[in-house]
């Protein structure tokens, strides 16, 4: 099982960043590498069990069911069903923390997964780096900074 | 029942912010509420369980209990016992998380209560206020105070000259452009992690009439310069040049300096920070003229480190024949250092390490008993080794983990040698104590060793004669490129290195 986490500061309230992380259906308007974004059999966005079906800007198709939102801990898990990416039981969690200090926002972006073991190291980066940490700077400059 | 939540982001590594919080009864070393504390008993301070009992400044006395503590989840909760206020059935708990994005820390510090409804608003302000938020600024103030420290860190502000004599290559050019030379040099803009080192052209201009110019042949990388690109030290204002360790040759120098010419081979470990260069202009004070026989590599991989040996060996404590003496962290930079010179002064080196691959790398080196310290307790070894005598003194870098069992170890009359503090602060400690054995304990501070040409020159003499006789010697170091002092620092940060790092600028 493979780990991949990353962390960032985002300056503005958690409230604020939450109402654009929680739509499941909203990568595209905050994710730069994301195209377009549907939700599956006319479900919606926060219904526990839909699936997100979105393009990504190099033509990727990614297939995502969410597992579990929680609008108390600012919390949002899901499950890859299918991808461009050779990764197994692939499930990431993105949270939101309030910084009382500035009231601002930490923003966690974790996942756990299987893959072959000579494309491990590559997953991380493309993961953590190409992923996680590039739609989280995307956040950080949408709010200014 | 009340809630407090109180969370900030802390500038720094989450190792070195936990180092902090996670010993129980460290917190009147840093927070301004608290005069005195200790663990009642023997507890460990961190078995769960254990009860700290403290007095604040204004008098009052508090005993808690650790209720759980995770070095997994850097999370600690404790309880109140008694208190001089009615916090009823108070339990708290902290917990830090690494922020990724600039190597930071997000620390979380809460609480639930049940106050008297009457003192409800003033009970949850003084939580809030004058415990998390004075914790939180007394951290930051600890850190960068931290910064203020030993050998592994920093030297004493006297040998630091003002900011306004801008020796380093400064991003803002001065004025006499039209003698300006460029020079590339690696420049942090602003306090962060390794992708803050970004190489740069500037102007240099010509040496002041007190300094001289030097291009750099080999550059030392050492773990003080990641405190001064995270911010952890202030010896680095952005936007400016990190690195205080470098060989080169002099190429100018100006109308008022005597003794040094162009062409001379020379070295330095000093502040003012600057030498991440090919070129740099600065006071010829406390650099080392360099011998045909040392390399520049040499110089630039071990100067530091050999000086630091040299009056630890001699000034700190004179090591003699016969002497029993115990090295901690034995196969790190100043350890192995450490180990070779002890034997060759006579003296039985008992060496502790944290692996089986550095025990190795230890016993090569020359120690007499090598002690993995993560499997064996080395006090009872030690004491085993020396048929119940002890070592008649212990160099000990390691802090916190290691302090105790150093005390421990050693022999009557014995002397303890605190140089760093890898592990964390070492804590409290009752002098009293100490009587049983009549131990003597010392803290030295680099720069009170080399702050003048004096001081400096008869370790530098020293250490480059027990070179030449082949006492020690300067393992070869790892070579980056100057452009890649970025891969040397996450290098070293990751723990992925032996031995010393250079960076060596593009011909």
């Amino acid at each position: 099982m493979t780990k991949v986490y990353v962390s960032s500061v985002i300056p503005a309230p958690a409230a604020e960043v939450w109402k654009i992380v929680r739509n499941f259906n909203g990568l595209a308007g905050w994710a730069p590498f994301v195209a377009e974004s549907r939700i599956e059999q006319n479900a919606q966005a926060d219904q526990i069990g839909c699936i997100r079906n979105f393009t990504l800007k190099d033509g990727g198709r990614i297939r995502e069911r969410l597992l579990a939102l929680s609008d108390y801990d600012l919390s949002c898990s899901y499950a890859i069903l299918e991808s461009p990416m050779a990764v197994e039981n692939y499930v990431a969690t993105l949270s939101l923390t309030p910084i009382t200090d500035g009231n601002l926002t930490l923003a966690e972006w974790q996942a756990e997964f299987d893959c072959a073991d000579d494309r491990e190291a590559a997953l991380m980066q493309q993961i953590g780096n190409g992923v996680f940490q590039t739609a989280f700077t995307a956040l950080k400059h949408r709010f200014g900074r | 029942m009340v809630r407090v939540c109180q969370s900030t982001i802390i500038d720094a590594p989450i190792d070195e912010v936990w180092a902090i919080l996670r010993d129980f009864n460290g917190h009147d070393r840093w927070h301004p509420a608290i005069a005195f504390s200790e663990i009642e008993g023997s507890e460990p301070v961190d078995a769960v369980g254990s009860v700290r009992h403290f007095r604040l400044n204004d008098g009052g006395e508090l005993r808690e209990q650790l209720l759980a503590l995770s070095d997994k989840d850097r999370r600690l909760s404790y309880c109140l016992l008694e208190a001089p206020l009615p916090l009823m059935g108070y339990v708290a708990s902290l917990r830090l998380k690494p922020v990724t994005d600039g190597d930071a820390t997000f620390w979380e510090w809460r609480s639930e209560f049940n106050p008297p409804a009457h003192r409800r608003d003033e009970l949850v302000k003084l939580v809030t206020e004058g415990i998390y938020q004075a914790g939180f600024a007394a951290v930051r103030a600890l850190l960068r105070r931290n910064a203020g420290a030993p050998l592994e860190a920093r030297s004493s502000p006297a040998i630091v000259p003002p900011a306004s004599s801008a020796s380093a290559p400064l991003v803002t050019s001065r004025a006499a452009a039209s003698h300006a030379e460029t020079t590339h040099a690696i420049v942090v803009e602003r306090y962060g992690g390794p992708e803050e080192l970004q190489l740069r052209d500037f102007a240099l201009p010509l040496p002041a009439p007190d300094e001289v110019r030097i291009r750099h042949t080999v550059i030392g990388v050492n773990f003080i310069d990641v405190y001064c690109r995270t911010g952890f030290f202030d010896l680095l204002q952005p936007p400016g040049v990190p690195g205080m360790e470098a060989a080169g040759v002099i190429e100018a120098v100006g109308p008022a300096v005597s003794g040094f010419s162009i062409g001379d081979r020379v070295a330095y470990a000093c502040p003012p920070v600057g030498a991440y260069s090919e070129r740099r202009n600065m006071a010829p004070e406390l650099l080392v003229r360099l011998s045909d026989d040392i390399s520049d590599e040499t110089a630039a991989a071990g100067l530091l480190k050999g000086v630091a040996a040299s009056f630890l060996l001699h000034d700190v404590h004179a090591v003699k024949t016969g002497d029993i003496v115990l090295i901690h962290a034995a196969a790190g930079g100043i350890g192995q250092l450490l180990v070779q010179w002890a034997r060759h002064l006579g003296a039985t080196v008992i060496a502790t390490v944290s692996s089986d691959d550095k025990a190795r790398i230890v016993e090569r080196l020359g120690a007499h008993h090598v002690i993995v310290y993560s499997r064996d307790n080395f006090a009872e070894a030690v004491m085993r080794l020396t048929g119940g005598r002890g070592a008649n003194v212990a160099y000990d870098a390691v802090g916190n983990d290691t302090f105790a069992g150093s005390l421990a170890a050693l022999a009557v009359r014995g002397h303890l040698v605190s140089f760093g503090q890898a592990s964390g602060p070492v804590g409290n400690w009752d002098i009293g104590r100490f009587a049983s054995k009549s131990i003597t304990v010392s803290r030295p501070n680099y720069a009170h060793y080399t702050d003048t040409s004096e001081k400096l020159g008869t370790h530098v003499t020293r250490f480059f004669q027990a070179l030449r006789q082949g006492v020690i010697r300067v393992e070869t170091p790892t070579h980056y490129d100057l452009a890649d002092a970025a891969r040397a620092h996450r290098d070293l940060e990751d723990r992925r290195t032996t031995g010393a790092l250079v960076l060596v600028p593009r011909a």
